[in-house]
Parts: structure tokens; C-alpha cells; sequence
């Protein structure tokens, strides 16, 4: 054997572990233009969350990415009259709302639904009120280009940020050009809305062995994820609000969309207007109760001002006539009840478990914050 | 370095390296690969001699004579086993599968890695072994997102069926959540739907389908009769989770053919 071929062999199998090892840290890519390097963002799990998550394959998670993204989603330039940025209808001290029965656009126009939070959208496979989106680069052109949200098409934007100073050479760190595309704008916003996770509330913490929580906050815990009923004898009180906010997932949302019961009548058809379904009508996706809190007013037209408003609408105003409202907020603490029938004390042990959702370090933690206003 | 070997130690290098190079490859080193296979089960829902459709218009009559509707149908099957006529059984690894209405890919279930050979039974258990209710990896079938666990004491419900009809009381909603894993109320049910003298004759170039009917009437029939009248609502381990088990297991389940491909 020639030994010319051997090194040759050597040189391949040498490549061979390095590729095997994934472990380098630094990544070069020939683009055509100019070589670039970009580190990998390590995003830290909490151990409370599900550790399965899907990033698209065609784009990762880079420092420089998620940075620029962060720039990106404060950045007014993207809305027609240069005012109004992702931030400020998804402001950071609201866990990423804004404190509006229904948001409102940078014209000045009336959106006709209330602005969601961006607490674990990581994980969220069914984005928006409806599911309209499903992954976060689609998603975060509908903002953009909304007559009552940002109120400009995406190419014009991109124009605006190439004629920019700043934007050119972030583009190009994060991918590797400084030729602005659409598609590098969206994946960048969608970069920085996957670090956006929040799982360090009291209630985290009760769960890592961490802190604690009071009697009445557990007695709350246990009315959230009991399902009313009577099993082998004893009737177990409950609200059964775990079978559409998952609790055990940590996540308090579900990817699937339901009538809650709000109205017989939905002004608002919800999923039905995406899948022309009459049973679908009415229907909305269970948001996440993750500092909950934070972000009244609540429901998809925000008609809730407080906390009190939504557990008095599932106790005791669920429009149980309504077409294919969920049979799930259909039960009740009585025996045939037509009612859910918690107690006032029930209610009260209830809220302050869903206060204990409130994590102050998401809202506060400087990665997430406005990078113009240090 | 190379020019100073000679030619033999060359070679045990060369050797080395090779085998190196297939370890750090695929890590997939199939000692000699016996011929295996794969199996098709193809789910179809039925309420009596319709076929299912949720939040369908025109209500369906139980054998108790009460009217109702489904919003949901699901539920897992899990620790499927392949038997033969000598009385082997082959059982397939980590076999969890949530089978529901709303999503037809569910419906169809791919068992693969199966030894080829004839296999005169096919026998499956309907939940979720207590294994897995109380610990391991939930991913998959398994992952909490399925809106199918409750939690550490109860575990997994193991089928759910949703709906409404008016002779419920209260509000006439309709919520079975059978589960429940530890004595006296466990609800986990092993079958074995009889495949009516067929085979299912797995080669390696051959994987037939078995075609697996699901009856939404033979859970509110059989051993118990079920009027929703009293019974409307049902969760957790528990006598009535039993009674709904003890009907599934008796005959929700047939096989209507086995088809070879
Ligand atoms: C005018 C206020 C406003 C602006 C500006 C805005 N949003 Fe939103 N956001 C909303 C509203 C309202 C919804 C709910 C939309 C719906 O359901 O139709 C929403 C929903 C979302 C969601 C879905 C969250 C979930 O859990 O499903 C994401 C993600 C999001 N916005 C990201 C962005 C990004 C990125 C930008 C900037 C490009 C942005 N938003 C700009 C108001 C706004
Ligand atoms: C049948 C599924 C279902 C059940 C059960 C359920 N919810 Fe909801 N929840 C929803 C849906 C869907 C929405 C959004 C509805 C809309 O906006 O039209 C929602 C919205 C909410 C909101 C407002 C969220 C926001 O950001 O505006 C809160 C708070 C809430 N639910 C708490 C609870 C509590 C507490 C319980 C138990 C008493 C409960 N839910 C039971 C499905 C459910």
C-alpha cells in the first residue's frame, strides 16, 4: 500500500472524528462572499420544561443571530411611520404584552385582538389566538406587514435597514452577508424569540426545591389540576384548568384550540376562520398562564380586566349552551350541578396559585430588554 | 512518522484505522442482520355501523337507548406482541402509540423491526404500562402535551371519550377519562383481537396490514351497560374507570382483515 494513501486515509479519518465530535465550538462557512464565524447560543433547558424542542434546521441558534434579532425586534424602522417596534406592543415588564384590551397599531389603528405574551414561544407549535402561524419565522412577518400592527411590507423595511450604519455588518456576522433578505430578518426575530424563557417563578422554584409555597397557594395548585368529580366514593373538588393549560408539561398552554365558553355568538370565529370548520367556530388557542399576572386584560379580546373576572367567567358565567363548547368547562363541584361551583375560599386559594406564575427575573433579565435604551 | 514503518506495522495501522472508521460511523454495526420487517395496523373508528365522526350533526344512539355526540376519541395502545403457533412471542420494544380521531396519521400504526416469520396472534395492551405511568422518558406518545396524563399518583388516561348528550345531567357534557394503574383499580387491559384463522405473514419484502376496528358503542356496552344518565363523567382510578375497561377489553377492538402486501 502506498503510503500516500495511507496519510490520506489518516487526513479522512482525523475529519471523520472531528465531524463525529460536534462538540467545536466555532463554525466557518463559505458563503461566497466573505467567510464568517458565528458561535452557537447554548440555550439553558430549565429541568421543569420539556426538553424535546424543535429549532428549524435551517436555523440555529448563533450569539450573533439571537443579538441581531434582539436589535431587530426594538427596532422601529420596520413599521411605516418609524414609530412603533415588536417591543412595544410586547413589552418585557408585561412578560411581553402591553396592558391594552386590544392592541393597537402604529397608525393608530384598533387590532382586533389583545396582544399575546412571547413567555416559552419556543415551544408553542400553534402560534397566535387562531393558529394562523406555526413556526416564529412565518409568524413575525404578519406583524410586520398588518395595516393595524407595524403597517409596512417586509421589502421595505429591509430597505431601510440596508441603508442603515448599524444593521449591514450585523447581518453579515450573523449570516454571513451584508446583502439584508427578508427571510435573514424573520430568522433573526425568530432566533431572539426562542431564548425568551421563562420558568424561574415561586412556583419553579416550590417545584426545583427551591423555595416554597403557602398552604393556600397549594390548595390552589391542587384546585388547578383536580378534575371535578366523584372517584370510588369521595368527590374530589377541582377546576380541571390542567386539561387545556397543561400543567405537567410546565408550559400552562396547549397547542390545541377550544371554546371556553366565553359567547353563543363569537363576533371573533377564531380557528374556525382558519379552518372553515362550523365546530371549530369560536374556538381559541389556550394561552400560557405563565405570569399571568402581568398580562391582564385577558382572553383573545381581552374582556377580562383581572384575575377575579376570569375565574368568576369559568365559576359561573360559561355560556354552556354555546355550540361545541368544550365539555371540560362543562363540570361542576356539585353533583349535577350546571355550574363549576367553587367555593369563594376556593377561588381566592385558586388565584394566589396563578399569582405564583409571576417570574420577576424574565421580566427583568437584561438579554431580553431594549438594547437602544442602556 | 510514516516513512520510518515498515510495511507490516503499516498494515496493523491500516487495520487500526479501518476499524476505527467503522466505529465512529453510524455506531449502527449490524452484526449479521437476521431479515426483519415490518407490520401495518390500520385503525378505523366505527359507532355501531357508522363510522365515527366528531362533532358530527346527527347524534348516535347508545344500546342503551341515549343520545350523544364525540368531540373526542383517543387513547393509547402500547406493549404490542407477535405470537406464533409454537408459542413464541416476539414482543416489540418501546411499542407506545396514542391513536386519535382528530389525527388520521395516528390511526395508522407502524410496528417495525419484526422477525420475519408467521405470526398467528397479535396481542396489545390498551393505556400505558405502570412503568411508565409513574416514571421514564415522556417523549413521544408519551409527552404530557397530549393532554393524556393527570398526574404522578393517577399517571396516564388511557382512553378518553368526549362529547355531550342530553340525558347527561348538569350541563349534558360528556367526559370518560379511564385510567388508573394500581390495584384494585387497575384499568390497564392486555387483548388479543382474535385474527379469525388468519396469519400475518411478515417477510422481509413483504409487510401486510392488518385492519383494526374500533367500535365507540362496545366502551359503553358488553359486561356494563352505560347510561349516561349516571354515568358522565369519570376520571381517575376508580369503579366506574374499571367498568368502562372491562367493556373496551371485551370486544371494542376487532380485527377485520389481514392483508397481505
Ligand atoms: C400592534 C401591536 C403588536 C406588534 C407591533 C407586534 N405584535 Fe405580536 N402580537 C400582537 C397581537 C394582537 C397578537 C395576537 C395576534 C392574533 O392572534 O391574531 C400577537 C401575537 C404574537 C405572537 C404569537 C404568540 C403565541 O404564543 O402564539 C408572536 C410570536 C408575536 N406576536 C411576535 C411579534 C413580533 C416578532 C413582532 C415584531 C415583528 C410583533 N409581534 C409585533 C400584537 C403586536
Ligand atoms: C376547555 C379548555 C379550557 C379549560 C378547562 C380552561 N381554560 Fe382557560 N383558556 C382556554 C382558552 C381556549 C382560552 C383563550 C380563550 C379566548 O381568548 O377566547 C383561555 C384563557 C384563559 C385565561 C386568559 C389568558 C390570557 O392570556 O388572556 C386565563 C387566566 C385562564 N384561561 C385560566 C383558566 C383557569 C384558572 C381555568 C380553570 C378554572 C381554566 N382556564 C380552564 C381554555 C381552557
Amino acid at each position: 500500500m502506498p503510503s500516500f494513501l495511507l496519510r490520506r486515509l489518516a487526513v479522512l479519518w482525523c475529519l471523520g472524528l472531528s465531524l463525529a465530535s460536534c462538540g467545536g465550538n466555532e463554525k466557518t462557512e463559505e458563503t461566497g462572499e466573505n467567510s464568517h464565524t458565528t458561535t452557537p447560543y447554548q440555550l439553558t433547558l430549565p429541568s421543569n420544561l420539556p426538553q424535546a424542542i424543535s429549532i428549524p434546521p435551517d436555523n440555529p441558534l448563533t450569539v450573533e443571530g439571537v443579538d441581531l434579532g434582539r436589535k431587530l425586534f426594538y427596532e422601529p424602522r420596520l413599521s411605516r411611520t418609524g414609530t412603533q417596534s415588536c417591543g412595544s406592543c410586547h413589552q418585557q415588564s408585561k412578560a411581553f404584552t402591553d396592558g391594552l384590551t386590544k392592541a393597537v397599531g402604529g397608525d393608530g389603528l384598533p387590532h382586533s385582538r389583545n396582544t399575546m405574551s412571547l413567555a416559552n414561544v419556543l415551544w408553542e407549535t400553534t402560534l397566535n389566538w387562531d393558529g394562523a402561524a406555526t413556526s416564529l419565522e412565518q409568524q413575525a412577518r404578519i406583524p410586520i406587514e398588518n395595516p393595524v400592527e407595524m403597517h409596512q411590507l417586509l421589502a421595505e423595511g429591509v430597505r431601510k435597514l440596508q441603508q442603515s450604519d448599524l444593521y449591514p455588518p450585523l447581518f453579515q456576522k450573523a449570516f454571513g452577508t451584508s446583502i439584508i433578505t427578508e427571510e435573514n430578518v424573520l430568522k433573526a426575530l425568530g432566533q431572539f424569540e426562542r431564548t425568551l424563557i421563562s420558568a424561574n417563578s415561586r412556583y419553579d422554584q416550590y417545584l426545583r426545591k427551591t423555595g416554597s409555597l403557602t398552604p393556600t397557594e397549594r390548595q390552589g395548585a391542587a384546585i388547578f389540576n383536580n378534575h371535578p368529580g366523584e372517584v370510588g366514593g369521595v368527590f374530589i373538588r377541582g377546576g380541571a384548568c390542567h386539561h387545556c393549560h397543561f400543567s405537567e408539561t410546565g408550559l400552562f398552554s396547549s397547542p390545541d384550540f377550544f371554546n371556553n365558553g366565553l359567547d353563543v355568538n363569537f363576533a371573533d370565529a377564531g380557528r374556525g376562520a382558519i379552518t372553515g370548520l362550523a365546530s371549530d367556530r369560536g374556538k381559541f388557542k389556550a394561552p400560557t398562564l405563565r405570569n399571568i399576572a402581568l398580562t391582564a386584560p385577558y382572553m383573545h379580546d381581552g374582556r377580562f380586566k383581572t384575575l377575579e373576572d376570569v375565574l368568576d367567567h369559568y365559576n359561573e358565567h360559561v355560556q354552556t349552551t354555546s355550540a361545541f363548547v368544550d365539555p371540560n368547562v362543562l363540570l361542576s363541584n356539585t353533583p349535577n350541578g350546571t355550574r363549576l361551583d367553587l367555593t369563594a375560599t376556593e377561588k381566592t386559594q385558586l388565584l394566589a396559585f396563578l399569582r405564583t406564575l409571576t417570574d420577576s427575573s424574565f421580566v427583568t433579565d437584561k438579554r431580553f430588554s431594549d438594547p437602544f435604551k442602556q | 512518522m510514516f516513512r520510518l514503518m515498515t510495511r507490516s506495522k503499516l498494515s496493523v495501522l491500516l487495520v487500526f484505522l479501518i476499524v476505527a472508521l467503522v466505529f465512529t460511523g453510524c455506531g449502527n454495526t449490524d452484526k449479521e442482520a437476521e431479515p426483519s420487517s415490518a407490520l401495518h395496523l390500520e385503525i378505523s373508528h366505527v359507532v355501531g355501523g357508522s363510522s365515527l365522526t366528531l362533532n358530527s350533526a346527527t347524534p348516535y344512539t347508545t344500546p342503551a337507548g341515549e343520545s350523544f355526540t364525540v368531540s373526542t376519541f383517543k387513547y393509547y395502545l402500547s406493549n404490542f406482541k407477535l405470537g406464533k403457533a409454537d408459542g413464541t412471542e416476539y414482543a416489540v420494544p418501546e411499542s407506545y402509540f396514542l391513536v386519535d380521531e382528530a389525527k388520521a396519521a395516528s390511526k395508522t400504526i407502524t410496528l417495525s423491526g419484526i422477525p420475519a416469520g408467521d405470526y398467528s396472534s397479535l396481542t396489545f395492551m390498551v393505556g400505558v404500562d405502570s412503568t411508565h405511568n409513574v416514571s421514564g422518558a415522556k417523549a413521544g406518545a408519551l409527552d404530557p402535551i397530549n393532554s393524556m396524563f393527570w398526574d404522578w399518583n393517577t399517571g396516564y388516561i388511557f382512553a378518553k371519550l368526549e362529547g355531550s348528550s342530553p340525558q347527561a345531567p348538569g350541563n349534558h357534557g360528556v367526559l370518560l377519562h379511564v385510567g388508573g394503574f394500581k390495584t384494585p383499580n387497575n384499568a390497564i387491559r392486555v387483548i388479543s383481537p382474535t385474527l379469525a384463522g388468519a396469519t400475518i405473514q411478515i417477510r422481509q419484502d413483504r409487510v401486510p396490514t392488518v385492519q383494526m376496528q374500533a367500535d365507540v358503542l362496545r366502551m359503553l356496552s358488553g359486561p356494563n351497560t352505560i347510561r349516561f344518565a349516571d354515568t358522565y363523567n369519570i376520571m381517575g382510578a376508580g369503579p366506574s374507570a374499571m367498568r368502562l375497561a372491562d367493556n373496551y377489553a371485551a370486544g371494542m377492538f376487532t380485527v377485520r382483515q389481514v392483508q397481505e402486501k
